[in-house]
């Protein structure tokens, strides 16, 4: 039979095979595994059929825990049923895994094994995940490679129809789930052959029905549980037999070997390391080079994990073998060793125990831990673990792959070593995530594996930031089968797309000696070299690389492709590689843009083809370099950062992280605030600049500014004195400043060009009103002059907080400092206003609960993190637990406060005539505090403190000082213990942070029970209307119409109102704001959240890159959701009800602009009406009403209508844009 | 209908009821709204105008939206689903062509505005191949380029024109706007080159100052009958002297303005404003007060009262010239009761 080979990676072959063999799948996003959950929607929505002809339903859920439920359900009813899952999500999953094994029931979920957050988050690979599942009865099918878990989704799922005993299906979480590999693709007629048909019926058969009714799911006691619980064994014992007769089966049909054990190497190996995953493959390269050289190696690679099958493994390891080396990928901290090493410990010792081992004595057997969190696994670590089994008293446990210079169990490998041979070609790309060019190399690598005989594979590094995220690609092409689970160490093409990675990355680190370099540089060919830092020039000179050099900026712009170079780079890498012959290839990229942007339209076609001529044309080498004697290496972070900075952060910002030793690192995941400030990334290459002339110093740039690089002060003019040249300054437009004067200035080398400042900016040049009071100008130029001012500025005096001002509104709030700042968040971010804003209003006593998503990414990833502390050495304390817990997290924040206080109260009512008996007159250098009469005694004055705004807060503070100055020297518990307690008698708040994907689904139960609680929470919901950081997938913030990810028809029901849903408590504080529709109620909305003694929900429109949107319009973008009244502003103040008001207040008015008018400037919206424009019309009218019926629900609100919500839906005002409002 | 009056009238070559035509507007859009203009009695249909730079633009910007902030993150390698096929492109214009003449029984004429030499031809073709009766070649040009003459400008025109005509067989009518320097040359020239048909005249959106945001808008303003003059006048004198027909278009509004259209010269007389301010059903009435109008002017038909009133035909043909505009100016001061100064 003729299978098509292609280019695809793990998760897409995985989800090919599931899609077609299940009826029912459940979804929910979470990296590495969303594509799977992905493409089932996407061709559910395409209508593919399975492998039976009908079309299988794609249901998201609301978590993984929703999601196993869901799963559970329908296969008690009967339905092929599966689900695709990682890390987090797998452990949200295991009660129902076990209710599922319990059950004999079969099913596979398939899983990118991911690491599980403990000292902190990863979403990279390793087992962890799937190790925490190992109680719950469910098989372990483990496949190592992209075309095995193209196979084992099918070998899992007929041997769980076949044994019934439930299957984990695993690959490694990117490495296997990411990789883009050549398989070969398995036929529906492969399938077919596997999976038998009577035993889906009898799956079928043992479904609940109540034409034939029976009980499932009893509760038993102890008379019988134990029994019924040890009823199942046979299953699990029959199991690997029937594993081994699919494999056979597949084996018959398709003609790829596999068993629960597969052993490569020597047959009479004396070492052999045991292994399961993706390093089983660079083991198993590792093993034949070894054994070419004469050594006597093996790899047993575990495919079946569990059942574990003892007799399978002592079959597979040689007789021969004396030493063995157990490697697992996770880590179980205080055990006796990590699972798969205990497994075969227990194996060999009861085997040899009862003589049946086929190596008569017991070998010596050690463990180690190796790729924690897509740690690389090299053929120089996997010989360093053979030759540590040759050592005389060998490591037990040990790790490989970090330097341990604290327990000492590291191995030293030799980092040098290169196995890989020279028919292989290797690239290595170093470009920006919107430059295209991992999408360029996908096609590359498409187009070798697909249209030529050869075998490609692209595996590709992203870094942690949004905006200007750098990506390194790593293909090989060659004439075998590629089993590299690594990263390329010698590239014979290195291309750098971004000149600027020169300055801060050793981008030629892996370069092979006489490698082609190909550069993308604006200086052209006479000029580059002069540019690149000495260090670079140096490396080149040395390994006598072969320089390329193209403008492709410059030919992009030209042809009207803007940042975009993919094309561009992809015909250089062609041209000069020698990949395949020149003429070829440039048809065959051809050929691809064609099949890739075809069916986006001829122009995109025709502006490609464009860039493949310009390329050839535009490219040059770089004959003879010259000397050495290039600019130095400017320093990775300023020589002024705190040591930590220095020694730690640094080597991560440069790409060194990976050789940092354990001491390095803090043991409990704490780590300094404040650190972005270090990393000047210097990505806009136009940044804005301020013209005071124009200027009325309305603070809205400030305010809308994603990344907090421009910033105002007034100072007094005597400040200014010895101010840098250029700097300037401008009377201030404050009736109550006197002669302060007022300075704007932008942080440019930390701005991300967005923009979003220059669009809201409302003072326009009366003679030119083209020219704005903040207009962007080239970066370059005013870089250096730039840096100086931004130095400057900030050692500027902050204006006092506690001063006369007050911050309730926009013009004022532009004078506090900004606690988060220069976030990874994408360029334009809409979300990260509103945690700034936070940060200036209260960020000096918050505690902040930070949901798992965009904005604990941008908000806690290393290395560097945006949460600042202000010239006083204040700022927010911000942790992230989970995804699903925020609201729980926020809370418990909140008791262990009110029990602080509660307790401080308590201690300063015990500890009163001591307190008071040292006196009450403060000390000179505490400036704000000035006793009054009335509170003469200090703890009267601490306990009946007025802090309600920043005077009053600053007053607290100055008693808490006295307090504690008096308690120094005190004896006594209670004293030291009030000593430890005293800060938080200031008062502090708590947000809770997170986006929609946690509010509206997630953690929606917990949210709702923390607003019932009445408890002083703040709730801030930044509602993108998707799960932005996992790519955008449909949450129930969607709007109906909406096209997503899991919504790829357009989402089908309307927006959940969540605001609504918490007014109907009556205690909680609601507001529902958008920064660009009005600044003012933002702030209005924030302050009285944060003021009000118990729950308040702040929900924050938030525009998104997810939306399809110039990031530039996203305030006007807010703004019209606001005038469509899609996003009517409220505010819901409980307060007012003891006033005798109605504490409804609705901020804006009834609706000027049907929905589709701000609708359909979002790609979302527009992509249905391109897909499929009768099902958009049909959606864009749905939507319409929607808007409608809950405008007049909340007009009736405003009215004071008595009557319950739920009634008063219906009666669409007349003026809300409706069907015939088109213009 | 009363049989006596023979409405009918030839444009393109196409054998119309009457002469009043809805020409290229947002009407055209659906099937249903060709249908409902169907129904209401329009002898033809101007589809409305297939533009090349915004089948460019919406290919362009889904292109940028789809791949925007795309394989920068790892836990984010795109932000959209990827359908399987967009719906951009002529696609949908051809398909609504298509739909179009098996639906209905009146002429569709299908309407182009092309942005490259290519585009024009390229786009031209696929109309005649999804059953266009006739096109419209809408050229939509302001000549903002300082460097362009009136010559560039002229020949602008007429290599769209030569080009599509060597690609299409179908008739061809070309949409004018005013300015040009010698209009009646340029008619002339077209006529010459291929164009069956003239349509004057296109009426620009004229931009707008918003004082209150400092920002320049586009302001869009439904014509009026006043806009009429200007059309009539250049067909009543191109009428007879140029070999083509006439279509005229802008600021017809009821059948007073058909009928002047007709004796000045034109075949058909096109609206859309009035349409869209009152509803299709207005060209029932229009038809229905023309056909009144005639019965009691004792007019047999369209077909005797063309051109009626052309320059050729009327007894002052220096109305229609710049001698006029002097008279009329001197009219004013000449006005024995000094009133009109």
């Amino acid at each position: 039979m003729k299978r098509p080979w292609v280019m695809t990676d793990g998760n897409e072959a995985t989800a090919y095979v599931a899609y077609k063999i299940n009826e029912v799948v459940a979804i929910y996003p979470i990296t590495p595994a969303s594509p799977m959950g992905e493409f089932a929607d996407l061709w559910s929505s395409c209508k593919d059929a399975n492998l039976w002809g009908t079309v299988p339903l794609i249901q998201e859920m609301q978590a993984e825990s929703g999601a196993s439920g869901a799963v559970h359900g329908a296969l008690q009813t009967g339905a092929l049923t599966t689900t695709f899952t990682a890390s987090q999500g797998l452990l949200l999953m295991l009660p129902n895994m076990y209710k599922i094994a319990g059950e004999l029931t079969s099913t596979v979920f398939h899983v990118a094994a991911r690491s599980i957050a403990a000292q902190a988050l990863s979403i990279f690979g390793d087992h962890s995940d799937v190790m925490a599942a190992r109680s719950t009865g469910w098989a372990m099918l483990f496949a190592n490679s992209v075309q095995e878990a193209q196979d084992f989704a099918l070998i899992a799922q007929a041997a769980t129809l076949e044994g019934r005993v439930p299957f984990l299906h695993v690959m490694d979480g990117f490495r296997t789930s990411h990789e883009v590999a050549k398989i070969e693709r398995l036929a529906d007629e492969d399938m077919r052959a596997l999976i038998d048909d009577a035993s889906v019926r009898a799956h079928r058969a043992r479904a609940l029905s109540p034409d034939r009714p029976f009980i499932r799911g009893t509760a038993q006691n102890p008379d019988v549980f134990f029994q019924a619980r040890e009823s199942a064994n046979a299953y699990y014992d029959a199991l690997p037999a029937i594993v081994e007769g699919v494999m056979r089966r597949f084996e018959d049909q398709v003609g790829r070997s596999y068993h629960p054990f597969d052993y490569v190497g020597a047959p009479d190996a004396e070492r052999v390391v045991v292994v399961m995953g993706s390093a089983a493959e660079t083991l198993d390269e590792t093993v034949r080079h070894l054994q070419a050289g004469g050594e006597k190696v093996g790899v047993v690679k575990v495919r079946l994990f569990r059942p574990f099958s003892r007799k399978h493994l002592l079959e597979a390891l040689p007789a021969t073998t004396r030493a063995i080396a157990v490697l697992d990928r996770t880590k179980e901290p205080g055990s006796a060793g990590e699972p798969l090493y205990q497994d075969i410990v227990t194996t060999l010792s009861e085997a040899v125990a009862h003589g049946s081992a086929p190596m008569g004595a017991m070998p010596r057997v050690i463990g180690g831990r190796y790729g924690l969190s897509s740690k690389e696994f090299t053929p120089a670590m996997a010989s360093a673990v053979f030759q540590e089994l040759d050592a005389a008293a060998p490591k037990n446990p040990f790790t490989i792959g970090i330097r341990d210079d604290v327990t000492h169990l590291s191995l030293e490998y030799d980092s040098e070593l290169d196995i890989e041979p020279e028919s292989v070609k290797r690239a290595i790309f170093w470009g920006l995530g919107s430059d295209g060019t991992v999408g360029a190399n996908k096609n590359s690598i498409k187009i070798i594996g697909e249209e030529t005989d050869g075998f490609a594979q692209g595996y590709f590094v992203y870094d942690s930031k949004k905006a200007g995220a750098r990506t390194i690609s790593h293909l090989r092409f060659g004439p075998d089968p590629i089993r590299s689970t690594y990263l390329i160490r010698r590239a014979n093409f290195v291309a750098v797309h971004q000149f600027g990675f020169f300055e801060r990355v050793d981008v030629l680190e892996n370069a092979a000696p006489g490698a082609t370099l190909l550069i993308n540089s604006p200086y052209g060919t006479a000029h580059t070299w002069e540019h690149i830092p000495r260090t670079a020039q140096q490396r080149i000179l040395d390994l006598g690389l072969e320089i390329y050099v193209i403008n492709a900026h410059d030919v992009a712009r030209e042809i009207g492709l803007g940042s975009r170079i993919n094309t561009i780079m992809q015909t250089c890498f062609f041209a000069i590689s020698g990949v395949l012959p020149k003429d070829e290839a440039v048809a065959r990229i051809k050929d691809a843009i064609g099949k890739t942007y075809g069916k986006r339209g001829e122009a995109v076609v025709r502006m490609n083809f464009a860039a493949v001529d310009a390329a050839l044309s535009h490219l040059h080498r770089l004959e003879s370099p010259g000397p050495a004697e290039g600019p130095a290496m400017p320093p990775v972070v300023p020589d002024a950062a705190p040591e930590f900075v220095r020694t730690v952060t640094a080597e991560m910002i440069a790409g060194r992280g990976d050789a940092l030793a354990v001491s390095a690192l803090p043991v409990d995941g704490t780590y300094p605030s404040a650190t972005t400030r270090f990393e000047k990334r210097n990505l806009a290459q136009e940044v804005p600049v301020w013209d005071p002339e124009i200027c009325i110093q309305c603070g809205k740039c400030v305010l809308v500014c994603p990344h907090a690089v421009i910033r105002a002060k007034v100072v007094e003019p005597a400040t200014l004195e010895g101010a840098p040249d250029g700097f300037q300054s401008a009377e201030n437009r404050w009736r109550e400043l006197d002669d302060l004067r007022y300075t704007l200035q932008v942080a440019v080398e930390d701005c991300t060009g967005c923009s979003l400042c220059v669009e809201v900016c409302p003072a326009k040049d009366k003679s030119r009103v083209g020219h704005k009071a903040i207009d962007m100008a080239p970066q370059l130029p005013v870089k250096e002059q730039g840096k100086r001012h931004w130095e400057f500025f900030l050692d500027l005096p902050e204006y006092p907080r506690s001063n006369s001002l007050r911050f309730n509104n926009v013009k004022n709030v532009q004078l506090l400092e900004p606690l988060f700042e220069f976030s990874g968040a994408c360029s334009g971010c809409g979300e990260t206003p509103y945690v700034k804003l936070v940060s200036q209003l209260f960020g000096d006593r918050s505690v902040v609960a930070n949901a798992t998503g965009c904005s604990s990414i941008y908000g806690g990833n290393l290395p560097t993190t945006p949460w600042a502390v202000n010239h006083e050495g204040r700022g927010p304390a911000w942790s992230n637990s989970l995804f699903e817990d925020n609201a729980e997290f926020g809370l418990g924040m909140r008791l262990t406060l009110d029990k602080q206080v509660q307790y401080a109260h308590e201690l300063l009512g015990r500890l009163r005539a001591r307190i008071s008996a040292d006196g009450i007159r403060p000390p000179v250098d505490v400036e704000q505090y000035e006793p009054s009469d009335s509170e003469s005694d200090l703890v009267n004055a601490i306990v009946q403190a007025d802090q309600r705004d920043e005077g009053g807060i600053a007053a607290q503070r100055a008693r808490v000082a006295e307090l504690k100055r008096r308690l120094q020297g005190m004896d006594g518990a209670e004293a030291k213990d009030l000593l430890s307690l005293a800060d938080v008698l200031v008062r502090r708040n708590v947000w809770i942070v997170g986006g929609d994907g946690w509010a509206y689904d997630i953690g929606y139960g917990g949210l709702d029970h923390v607003l019932a609680s009445g408890r002083n929470i703040n709730v801030l919901v930044l509602d993108t209307e998707v799960y932005s950081n996992t790519g955008g997938q449909a949450s129930k913030a969607t709007s109906l119409g909406a096209v997503a990810k899991f919504a790829a028809g357009g989402k089908r029901t309307p927006k959940k109102d969540l605001g609504r849903i918490a007014m109907q408590y009556g205690y909680v504080y609601v507001a529902q704001v958008a920064m660009g529709a009005s600044d003012a109620q933002t702030v209005r909305a924030l302050l009285e959240a944060e003021s009000y003694d118990g729950p308040s929900l702040v929900i924050a429109y938030s525009h998104c890159i997810a939306h399809g949107i110039d990031m530039a319009k996203g305030m006007e973008q807010q703004k019209n959701a606001m005038l469509s009244g899609y996003w009517p502003l409220y505010r819901f103040d409980p307060r007012l009800v003891d006033e005798g008001k109605n504490p409804f207040q609705l901020d804006s008015r009834a609706p000027k602009i049907p929905f589709r008018e701000y609708a359909l400037a979002e790609n979302r919206y527009r992509m249905l009406k391109q897909t499929n424009p009768d099902e958009a019309d049909s959606l864009m009218a749905q939507a319409q009403q929607s808007v409608n019926e809950r405008w007049a629900v909340y007009e009736r609100l405003a009215k004071g209508d008595p009557r319950p919500l739920a009634d008063a839906s219906g009666n669409a005002p007349a003026n809300a844009g409706g069907e015939g409002a088109e213009r | 209908m009363n049989g006596a009056i023979d409405l009918s009238t030839r444009y393109l070559g196409l054998d119309l009821a009457h002469p009043v035509v809805p020409s290229a507007s947002p009407l055209s859009q659906s099937l249903d709204g060709i249908r409902r203009m169907e129904d209401a009695g329009a002898s033809a249909v101007v589809m409305y105008s297939l533009f090349e730079e915004q089948i460019t633009h919406e290919s362009l910007s889904l292109d940028h939206y789809m791949t925007y902030g795309s394989e920068s993150n790892a836990e984010a390698l795109s932000y959209f689903p990827e359908p399987e096929a967009y719906n951009v492109g002529p696609d949908g214009y051809l398909e609504l062509v298509r739909e179009a003449k098996a639906a209905v029984d009146i002429s569709i004429i299908g309407s182009l505005n092309g942005a490259s030499p290519g585009g024009w031809t390229h786009y031209a073709k696929m109309i005649q191949e999804a059953g266009a009766d006739a096109l419209e070649l809408n050229i939509y040009h302001v000549a903002t380029d300082p460097t362009m003459t009136g010559e560039d400008v002229e020949r602008l025109y007429l290599d769209v024109l030569r080009d599509v005509r060597e690609m299409v067989s179908i008739p061809l009518a070309v949409k004018l706007s005013p300015y040009f320097s010698s209009m009646a040359y340029m008619a002339q020239r077209l006529a010459r080159s291929g164009a069956d048909g003239l349509v004057l005249f296109n009426r620009f959106y004229q931009p707008d100052f918003d004082l209150e945001n400092l920002e320049v808008g586009p302001h869009l303003v439904l014509s009026d009958s006043d806009e009429l003059r200007l059309p009539l006048r250049w067909i009543a004198i191109l009428y007879g002297r140029v070999q083509a027909d006439f279509g005229l278009t802008s600021g017809v509004h009821t059948h007073l303005d058909v009928l002047k259209g007709v004796m000045a010269g034109a075949n058909v007389t096109m609206l859309a404003s009035e349409l869209l301010k009152s509803g299709v059903w207005r060209i029932t009435d229009i038809v229905e007060d023309l056909e009144a109008w005639m019965t009691e002017r004792e007019y047999a038909s369209i077909a005797q009262m063309r051109g009626s009133m052309s320059q050729q035909h009327v007894g002052d043909p220096a109305a229609f010239e710049r001698a006029n505009y002097m008279r009329t100016l001197q009219s004013f001061r000449l006005d024995p009761t000094g009133l009109m100064v």
